[in-house]
Formats: C-alpha cells, sequence, structure tokens
C-alpha cells in the first residue's frame, strides 16, 4: 500500500499532473462562465460563406479595405494593427492567439486577455464588466465585444436620462399635489 | 417602560425596541373609540385597521397576514390591479454590501429611472432615489462642486466624473437614532428599512442623513396604474401614502429573492456591483480586497455598506 507515489515513475506523471492543474483549472473556469453568443452584424457570419479560400484568395498584404468591411475603423492599440493580427488567415471562422492557437468567437476573451490580462481577472472575478442574473446564484457574463467594438473599444458616449426637477419646479405647483 | 430614546444601539441591526406601553394605550382608547369613529367619521373598517396597526416588528404572523390583505386589497382598489406584498425576512449569514466604479461611471442616469419604475417611485410630484452628481476632476470630490442637473448631449464630458449616491446602508446609521417612533430599522442584512405605516412624516431622519439619500412623500405619490411593478416588499416598494419617509433598500423584494438590484442590471458600464460581504468569493468581497476603495464622508463614522471604488 502507499509507497507506489514515490515511485520514480509515478513521480513523473505527478510533476505532470500538477504542472496541468492551472491549466486545467482556467479551463473549467472559462466553462463555468456564461456568456451570450458575439454580437456579429446581420448576414456577416460564418465569414467563410465568402472567405472560403477558394473563390477568394487570402490576401496577407496590409491595405485599405475598398470593396468590404468599409465601416470598419481600426482605433485598437498601435496604427499597424491589422485584421489578421486577431482574425485567422486560413480558418476565418476563429481567431486566433498570438502563439497561433485557434479560438472560437465565443471564447474571444482569451485573446483580449492576451494584452489586457488585469481586465480578464477582473472579468473573471466578476467585477470588470456587468453581470446580471443572481448575486447569490447563476451569473449572467457579457463577453468584451458586448461592450467594446473589438475594432475601436473605447466605450462610445450615451445621452443621458433627462436630469431630476429641482425641488424649487415642485414647489411652485404644491397646491396641485394633494 | 421598555422603549428607551437613544438605547437603540447602531451595533446590533434589527434590534427590536418594545412599544408595549404606548400601543396598549392607544390599542386600548381607540379600540373603545373604534366603533364610534366608524359611524362617527365615516372611516371605512380598512381606516380603522390601518390606525390599530401596530409596528410592522412586533406583528405576529398573523398579524402580517391581514395586513398585506389589507394592503394589497387597497393597492387593487387604488390602481386597479393585483399587486403582490411580501414580507420575505433577511437570509441568515448574508450582509449586503454595494460598490460603485467611479472610474468607469459615465454620468447616463440610467440607474436612477430604472430605480424609479421598479421601486414605484411617484412620477409627480417626482421622487428619484438615486441622485448623479457631475463633479470637476480638477476638483475631486467636493459636494461644493457637484452638478445634479447637467444635461448635455453627450455623457462623459470632458473634465468630468460621476458620483451616484443612493442610501448608503450604513451600519452606524444616522436615520435610524433619531426618529422618534422608531418607524425605521436596519435589518439583520443591513438593509435599512422604514414602516410607512408607522411612520409619521416628522423628516428628522432626512436632516440626520449625511447622504441627503431620503425622500418625502410631499404630495399623494403619481404612479401610472400600467407602470406599476406588482412585485413588491413591505419594507421596500409597494405603493405608499403621501406624508411618509423613504428611501434605497437595495431593492429588498428583488436582493431577498437572490436576484441583483435594478440599478446594477440595468448600468451599461458595470460600474455597480453587488454582493453578500460575508462570502469571502463575493465580487463584492474582492474590490474591498483588490482595489482602491474610497468611503463618502468617512470621517462621519457612519461605516456605510455602499462603497466607491477605482476599477482601473
Amino acid at each position: 500500500m502507499g509507497i507506489p507515489w514515490f515511485s520514480p515513475l509515478r513521480r513523473g506523471y505527478r510533476s505532470i499532473l500538477v504542472g496541468l492543474l492551472p491549466l486545467m483549472a482556467a479551463e473549467l473556469l472559462a466553462q463555468d462562465i456564461q456568456v451570450p453568443p458575439p454580437p456579429f452584424s446581420d448576414g456577416i457570419f460564418p465569414c467563410t460563406s465568402c472567405h472560403d479560400g477558394k473563390t477568394m484568395k487570402v490576401n496577407l498584404v496590409r491595405r485599405e479595405l475598398k470593396d468590404m468591411h468599409t465601416d470598419i475603423v481600426l482605433q485598437h492599440g498601435p496604427s499597424n494593427r491589422w485584421c489578421l493580427d486577431c482574425h485567422d488567415p486560413l480558418d476565418r471562422d476563429r481567431l486566433h492567439l498570438a502563439g497561433g492557437a485557434k479560438i472560437e468567437f465565443t471564447v474571444s476573451y482569451e485573446l483580449c486577455g492576451q494584452c489586457h490580462g488585469e481586465k480578464l481577472r477582473d472579468w473573471r472575478a466578476g467585477v470588470h464588466g456587468k453581470r446580471t442574473g443572481s448575486w447569490n446564484g447563476q451569473k449572467q457574463y457579457l463577453l468584451c465585444v458586448n461592450c467594446h467594438n473589438p475594432h475601436s473599444p473605447h466605450f462610445q458616449p450615451l445621452k443621458p436620462m433627462p436630469p431630476p426637477v429641482p425641488p424649487s419646479a415642485i414647489q411652485a405647483r404644491k397646491g396641485a399635489a394633494s | 417602560m421598555k422603549y428607551q430614546l437613544g438605547k437603540a444601539s447602531p451595533g446590533e441591526p434589527g434590534a427590536t425596541r418594545s412599544f408595549k406601553s404606548r400601543r396598549q394605550f392607544l390599542g386600548t382608547a381607540a379600540a373603545a373609540m373604534a366603533g364610534a369613529m366608524a359611524t362617527l367619521t365615516g372611516c371605512d373598517r380598512s381606516g380603522v385597521e390601518a390606525f390599530l396597526q401596530h409596528n410592522f416588528r412586533e406583528l405576529t404572523k398573523d398579524d402580517i397576514k391581514q395586513v398585506i390583505a389589507r394592503l394589497e386589497q387597497e393597492a387593487r382598489r387604488k390602481y386597479g390591479k393585483a399587486i403582490h406584498i411580501g414580507t420575505e425576512p433577511p437570509i441568515p449569514g448574508v450582509l449586503f454590501g454595494y460598490a460603485l466604479d467611479l472610474s468607469r461611471c459615465i454620468g447616463c442616469r440610467r440607474c436612477a429611472k430604472a430605480c424609479v419604475k421598479e421601486n414605484n417611485q411617484s412620477r409627480d410630484p417626482q421622487i428619484e432615489w438615486i441622485r448623479v452628481l457631475q463633479m470637476d476632476k480638477e476638483e475631486g470630490v467636493d459636494i461644493t462642486h457637484a452638478d445634479p442637473y447637467y444635461n448635455p448631449d453627450l455623457v462623459p464630458q470632458e473634465g468630468h466624473f460621476y458620483m451616484p449616491v443612493q442610501c448608503h446602508q450604513c451600519r452606524n446609521a444616522p436615520c435610524t437614532k433619531v426618529c422618534p417612533v422608531g418607524a425605521t430599522w436596519q435589518e439583520k442584512d443591513g438593509i435599512v428599512v422604514v414602516d410607512y405605516n408607522w411612520c409619521i412624516g416628522c423628516r428628522y431622519c432626512m436632516a440626520a442623513c449625511p447622504y441627503g439619500a431620503r425622500r418625502f412623500n410631499w404630495g399623494d405619490p403619481m404612479v401610472p396604474a400600467d407602470e406599476l411593478n406588482p412585485v413588491t416588499h413591505y419594507l421596500g416598494n409597494r405603493p405608499r401614502p403621501k406624508g411618509v419617509v423613504e428611501k434605497c433598500t437595495f431593492c429588498i423584494q428583488r436582493v431577498r429573492n437572490g436576484l441583483y438590484p435594478a440599478c446594477v442590471e440595468i448600468c451599461p458600464t458595470g460600474s455597480r456591483k453587488f454582493g453578500n460581504l460575508m462570502d469571502p468569493k463575493s465580487e463584492i468581497r474582492y474590490i474591498l480586497e483588490n482595489k482602491r476603495v474610497f468611503i463618502f464622508k468617512e470621517e462621519l463614522n457612519t461605516k456605510p455598506k455602499f462603497f466607491y471604488f477605482y476599477g482601473v
């Protein structure tokens, strides 16, 4: 009994397991987070309906887009940012991380978190971004892109709701409220 | 006489005071007169019952049932629709806390308006429990440079930041201490509530509150029947009469059923955070342990459970 855990072979396995644990934990955490579907523009997904790699060849050249996607303004970090930094050139229905790993649009926060690590950490903790649902139960998260346009992420200004009625205005019609 | 002014210790949330002698006196006197009153003043049975109703904390389960039935009936008569008045008690092991991210609030006032709808606040004369203050970045948090009436086309405006103020649900609440009749108190889950049927409308609590968080019904509150939220709580958003004080209750009708307050759910920037201070894994505890936290008028020792923080 016991002991086998200390055999060299087992120890080897165990160190691999221990090494994997943080990754597994992150994976579990990611699975636990429920997010709404990404807010694609109407009719734009799947991207492969145009970018199928056959009728439209992959063009890796950095250029100004003239025919399609002209509405997209890239105002995100350095000026040399380019579509294919995030969108995968060979698999257009997915994104890729800096290391080349392909990810689905539904976990795009992994991509954002490569640069905005501290935001991702706060987001996972429920502190960055909006939470709805239950404070002591199931919480509904939002993807980064539900609030921040990934191409131009600065939060857009809003029209404020009307200001409160000043007391003087309420006083003026005091007789009316009975 | 058990009830002594000034003995209401802030360290005991939910501590009940006894009003026995006063109630016994009033009860006996009024009971003797009830029949006469009914005929003399034309006061109906429900009015007499309302007059004789005790402080909410002294009601037995049967009393509460009767009171709720009467209030629901009154609301049905007034608004022509059925409402539910709940009496959910505090959840054991829960102390509610709130945090607001000053670095993210853009001052859009959606919280204030959602609060009005959720909590059946009077539309006319207007009552809003949340007040959003626009402040100068150069001045920092300074009430003398605060403007609640800003109205530009778009917010946030250059050079300004925004600070919504609502009830801070103080652990050392000055408002509950000054109430001469014990109509406002702190519940075990930390929510400071008002018994609208016990409030006499003296407004001492409003004078005592350093955050300007309490509102008085100067007129008969007007809420359009089709906008009336039928899910209510006795100590929260049930229809109020004229002449009583009301305030933010963290949406007691929602949070005691596990939901977030309405202002948290509406905030487009996610600046509003809510949770259980006793739960080490809650969002609120993460903020208190990891972020720069600011307590408004901390020097007054009110010990709020409403915190401001800087999320960036």
